[in-house]
């Protein structure tokens, strides 16, 4: 009898431990803000596609929570003394969703692909590249042709995607977007344009232990509300991006866990400075009256009020997590008073100006905040709600005075900075022009020094604060919600979700 | 008839014309650049020069046109901007769900708006009438969003009862699928259900005070039959023509139900293509909506036909 009950406690074992393997075949729903773009790494453009490409498309090497670099695809790295030749050594076990192994002839095949696609989106990214070899099939040779300091950074996202080079389609660029054939965790099934895109368990992959789902689903739901209601509800397990007025809600529901963290990205208010005909006319040109603005908006009363708590106020480009914040540039408290005065110092007692905004509920609350704090420092604002793709527009084309907009940010500090900053800039829509901040900006991509880097950042942002290209509002925070049972999820500062070691509870 | 049908196809294809012209030209107007939408954060002036070239959108507008014109002519909508999906693939994906949402709503509708209807003109005057009246008029009047949003909140949030937005084909699970739909389709029927209720009311009443009517009456038919067999099949002719209409209009997308429910059919494709300027998919849907309105009048000239036998010889 005694032995009998052993067995029976054997056999419990054994269907706690096929539970425990069923606990692999679930699996996880994701509602995400937007549909994304093209699923082609090279040509992908938005944050968005980014979150599916961490679950589809391992990488060369990715980052931590603390903007360090860790291995992925490449087990080390090294740079040559004179910064100008970076090799990798490659893990030999990965293998391509369609079975094909990963080695370097494949990873220079794709690092080529990125850097001559007619339209790929990597090419400036990867423009200090000039040759990359494969002497064997775990080492891979980048030769520069100036030192980048921003390129482990930028191989750390899609431009260091592997895709199987079998997929490629000299012909047709789209087949890759079609059916993107990786080496990540999870591999492509299906996607329905608007309604899903679903990816499967890779089998092979050479962590699958560490992955605990069969299948994942992500499912655009762009109406905030209706994405939280489809999380209490159960049609979801977790989200990104909640709106910060449903905050209150997410966190008072027992079945949900508030998981925010803050962004790389920030919230700015630009001035045009040199854009065309409206530049001329911008109230804004004297840089008093530029400082005056700023000094008259108070970002912590945004961060209550719009912002649910979770919108740090910024006072430079680089987040508070990434090792270039620094402590020289405090986010300037309100001050009306010394907006007046300085508004008086330029023979000024009311300016009217005109602020542009994407037209959405939360920058439209700030908007009319800044409005009504403005107005009691005399700067009349009048407020122009614009649809994004024609905001853009008018950005580029300078009919504008001063306009809010976000970025999502990049984990090297170049990419926060040197497009919004440097005169030619594909960003610099208000068209500040500094020679200075542009060598330095230059000067910062070729130091691979974290320490002398930082300083050459430090100088510019000094400039940067004296000549008021802009001002920061906020950092963009990544707001994520999870149903209770979701375990293992840590957020990411940049905005990703990294399924591993992520399971479902009973 | 095929004479008709045949005349009816024929006077289709100026419409289209027509029809594919004004979008075009609309698309232009609009502000923004689809090119500089597209790249979004990355913008690389080589790469956005290569995208203006590739889709043609520095030509002359005529030419882009003519161009866009000759594809369709060889059966090729063109493909997305913005995934490279081809614009057919996307039809074929959301025509099925639009079709199916559609065909519940007015399910609900007719099986809602007619009786009341009926009832409305035979009860006139009564509390009966009164309410269908405050009901029909709440139905026209409360915006499908927020009757969307109320729903989602209490039924699938509070009660958990259906799924709270999203679709599922049919064929992979039938019960479900109508589930998914059924919040949707009844919040879409609502309007409808409104409009068919007015109509078949004033038609009713119309067709209740007409001389026959008046004759069966005289003779001892009973009210019921009355109602049911003189009135109602007489008043029926132009309610079947407002259905097909109706059903058209549903047709080319419920855009503000398929954004609350995240359905993924032809109203919320075209709203999420307009607004990243994706100028192959807003043209090659909107030109197959266009289709299937004209099928649907169609079909309206030849119902009305069918129920009225006075015309089928005229």
């Amino acid at each position: 009898m005694k032995k009998l009950n052993r067995w029976g406690v054997l056999l419990g074992g054994a269907l706690m431990a096929a539970s425990a393997t069923c606990a692999v075949a679930q699996e996880l729903r994701i509602g995400l803000q937007e549909d994304p773009d093209a699923l082609d790494p090279h040509r992908a453009r938005t944050y968005v596609s980014r979150i599916v490409f961490t679950s589809l498309c391992d990488k060369l090497i990715d980052i931590d929570n603390k903007l360090q670099f860790v291995p992925q695809l490449a087990k080390s790295w090294s740079w040559s003394e004179d910064n100008k030749t970076l090799t990798f050594k490659l893990r030999t076990d990965a293998a391509f969703h369609d079975g094909t192994k990963f080695d370097a002839a494949a990873a220079k095949a794709n690092l080529e692909r990125a850097m001559t696609l007619p339209d790929s989106m990597r090419k400036t990214e990867v423009a200090s590249i000039a040759s990359v070899a494969a002497p064997d099939a775990e080492t891979l040779v980048l030769t520069l042709k100036q030192p980048d300091a921003t390129l482990l950074a930028t191989l750390s996202d899609r431009a260091g995607m592997m895709l199987s080079p079998k997929s490629f389609d000299a012909q047709d660029s789209g087949s890759v977007a079609r059916q993107p054939i990786c080496s990540g965790p999870y591999k492509f099934v299906q996607r329905v344009q608007n309604d899903r895109i679903v990816l499967e368990k890779f089998d092979q992959y050479y962590n699958a232990k560490d992955y605990h789902f069969a299948r994942l689903t992500f499912l655009p739901i762009p109406d905030t509300t209706v994405r939280l209601s489809n999380l209490r509800a159960g049609g979801l397990d977790m989200l990104e991006r909640l709106s910060p007025n449903d905050v209150a809600q997410a966190k008072g529901d027992a079945n949900l866990k508030f998981a925010p963290v803050d962004g790389l990205g920030f919230q700015e208010v630009f001035f045009n400075l040199n854009n065309g005909k409206r530049a001329d006319t911008n109230p804004f040109k004297d840089v008093r009256v530029r400082k005056a603005l700023e000094l008259s908006i108070d970002r912590e009363a945004i961060n209550q009020v719009v912002g649910g708590g979770i919108f740090t106020p910024a006072g430079q480009a680089f987040p508070p997590a990434s090792p270039y914040h620094s402590a020289k540039f405090p986010v300037p408290g309100r001050d009306v008073a010394k907006a007046r005065a300085l508004l008086k110092e330029a023979g000024l007692t009311t300016v009217k100006g005109e602020l542009a905004f994407g037209n959405n509920t939360t920058i439209s609350a700030i908007a009319e905040m800044m409005q009504a704090m403005a107005a009691e420092a005399g700067i009349q604002l009048t407020l122009r709600p614009t649809e994004y793709a024609a905001l853009l527009a008018e950005a580029e084309r300078g009919n504008f005075e001063v306009m809010i907009r976000g970025w999502s940010g990049r984990p090297d500090p170049d990419g926060n900075i040197y497009s919004f900053a440097s005169c030619k800039g594909s960003l610099n829509d208000g068209r500040y022009c500094n020679a200075e901040v542009d060598k330095l900006l230059n000067q910062a991509r070729v130091t691979p020094d974290e320490t002398q880097r930082k300083a050459l950042y430090e100088q510019v942002e000094t400039i940067l604060h004296q000549d008021m290209r802009n001002f920061f509002l906020y950092y963009q925070p990544w707001p994520f919600v999870l149903r209770k049972n979701v375990t293992g999820f840590t957020p990411s500062p940049d905005g990703m979700i990294r399924l591993k070691g992520v399971a479902l509870a009973k | 008839m095929l004479r008709l049908i045949l005349r009816r196809v024929l006077v289709a294809i100026p419409t289209l014309i027509l029809v594919s012209m004004i979008v075009f030209m609309l698309q232009k107007i609009l502000p923004g650049d689809p090119v500089l939408t597209l790249a979004g954060e990355e913008r690389d002036p080589a790469v956005l020069d290569y995208l203006r070239d590739k889709y043609h959108l520095d030509d002359p507008l005529p030419v882009q046109y003519g161009a866009w014109v000759l594809q369709v002519a060889q059966g090729d909508l063109g493909k997305s901007l913005r995934t490279d999906v081809p614009v057919s693939t996307l039809i074929g994906q959301k025509l099925p769900v639009t079709l199916q949402l559609s065909v519940m709503a007015m399910f609900f509708a007719v099986l809602v708006g007619i009786p009341m209807g009926i009832v409305a003109a035979v009860r006139k005057g009564t509390v009966v009438e009164m309410g269908a009246n405050v009901a029909a008029l709440s139905g026209m009047s409360i915006p499908n969003f927020w009757l969307g949003i109320i729903l989602i909140m209490v039924v699938s949030v509070q009660w958990q009862l259906l799924p709270a937005s999203g679709y599922v084909p049919p064929s992979q699970d039938f019960w479900l699928s109508i589930k998914t739909l059924l919040m949707p389709s009844l919040v879409l029927s609502t309007a409808i259900a409104a409009y068919l209720m007015r109509h078949t009311r004033s038609a009713m009443l119309e067709a209740l005070g007409a001389d026959y009517v008046r004759t069966a009456r005289a003779k001892g038919v009973s009210p019921r039959q009355v109602v049911l067999r003189h009135a109602l099949r007489n008043a029926l002719m132009p309610i079947v023509t407002l259905v097909t209409l109706l059903f058209g209009e549903l047709l080319a997308g419920a855009v503000l139900t398929e954004q609350v429910f995240t359905i993924p059919g032809f109203g919320k494709l075209i709203v999420d293509a307009v607004f990243n300027r994706d100028y192959a998919v807003v043209q090659g849907v909107v030109l197959c909506v266009a289709v299937g309105f004209i099928v649907m009048n169609l079909l309206a000239d030849i119902l009305y036909i069918l129920v009225n036998p006075r015309l089928r010889h005229a």
